[in-house]
């Protein structure tokens, strides 16, 4: 009887390695997904890079506190907008505080009028109009408090109150930060097709 | 002075892609994109740009020495023979 101990400690060892290595598996097969969410939240592809190394070696490195068979993509993407928000990155640009009235219908009827087109237009093609450096440098030009907020639920797909949670705000923060963050984001590109003609 | 019905439209529309808007509010927003061919244009248009969004901001990919560098992070317990 005696000898079953180190046996049964051997046993578990065994199976903790095992959960361990699924756990990395797992982890690493979400990378895709969490680098599309880290690329927007970091400023450039470098920042975003070391992002990913540092969220990865954190997580590898507390394996155990993640719950299997919960959200390992939700999960990462956590640790993922702590260390973002804690490498102190913020040199914060002021949002600008004119021009907030413009409404909310203004690129639409910028790419309209632009486009020439009637109203039958359809949305895909008057979208195609913008490129796609143009969406991704009107995205960075955000102030990061509602670039954070429209990366976690555009991209990230979180709920209001998963957003909350992950950034410690309240939920009628994140919904403010977003309306403006869209807003700010169409203002803006509105103002890149000004630019073009 | 009451607002026009497209003003008070265009604030609301946000809020109702999002799901924001209580049984009420939606109803009237619903009630107001159904009888308004602008409104309705720009809601479509409003869902076609989220949608957008989404897929050009997704289209770059990870390089695969960024890849690498999160595998070789992994812990060495890798059983024998696993790569
Ligand atoms: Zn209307």
């Amino acid at each position: 009887m005696s000898e079953q101990a180190p046996d049964t400690a051997g046993r578990e060892l065994a199976e903790e390695a095992r959960d361990r290595v699924r756990f990395e598996e797992e982890a690493l097969s979400r990378a895709d997904q969490v680098y599309q969410v880290a690329r927007h939240l970091a400023g450039s592809k470098e920042e975003a890079e070391e992002l990913m190394q540092e969220t990865y070696a954190r997580a590898f490195r507390s394996w155990r506190s993640y719950t299997p068979g919960t959200n390992m993509r939700a999960w990462l993407l956590r640790i993922l907008t702590n260390l973002n928000i804690d490498r102190g990155r913020r040199k914060q640009r002021r949002p600008p505080e004119r021009s907030l009235e413009e409404g909310d219908y203004s690129l639409y009827d910028r790419l309209e009028e632009t486009t020439g087109a009637g109203s039958s237009e359809d949305e895909e093609r008057l979208l195609n109009r913008l490129s796609q450096s143009d969406i991704v440098d009107a995205l960075t030009a955000l102030p990061h408090d509602f670039r954070d907020v429209l990366v976690l639920v555009d991209l990230g797909e979180f709920s209001y109150q998963e957003t909350a949670q992950i950034l410690s705000i309240p939920i009628g923060t994140v919904m403010s930060r977003l309306h403006r963050a869209r807003r700010l984001l169409k203002q803006s590109l509105a103002g890149s097709l000004e630019n073009e003609r | 002075m009451s607002e026009s019905p497209c003003a008070k439209c265009e604030r609301l529309l946000q809020l109702y892609l999002d799901g924001g808007l209580n049984e009420i509010e939606a109803r009237e927003a619903e009630n107001h994109l159904d009888d308004c061919g602008y409104c309705h244009r720009q809601y479509r248009f409003e869902r076609a740009f989220r949608e957008h969004l989404r897929k050009t901001l997704s289209e770059e990919p990870m390089s695969p020495e960024l890849r690498i560098k999160l595998a070789a992070l992994r812990s060495d317990v890798r059983p024998a023979g696993d790569p």
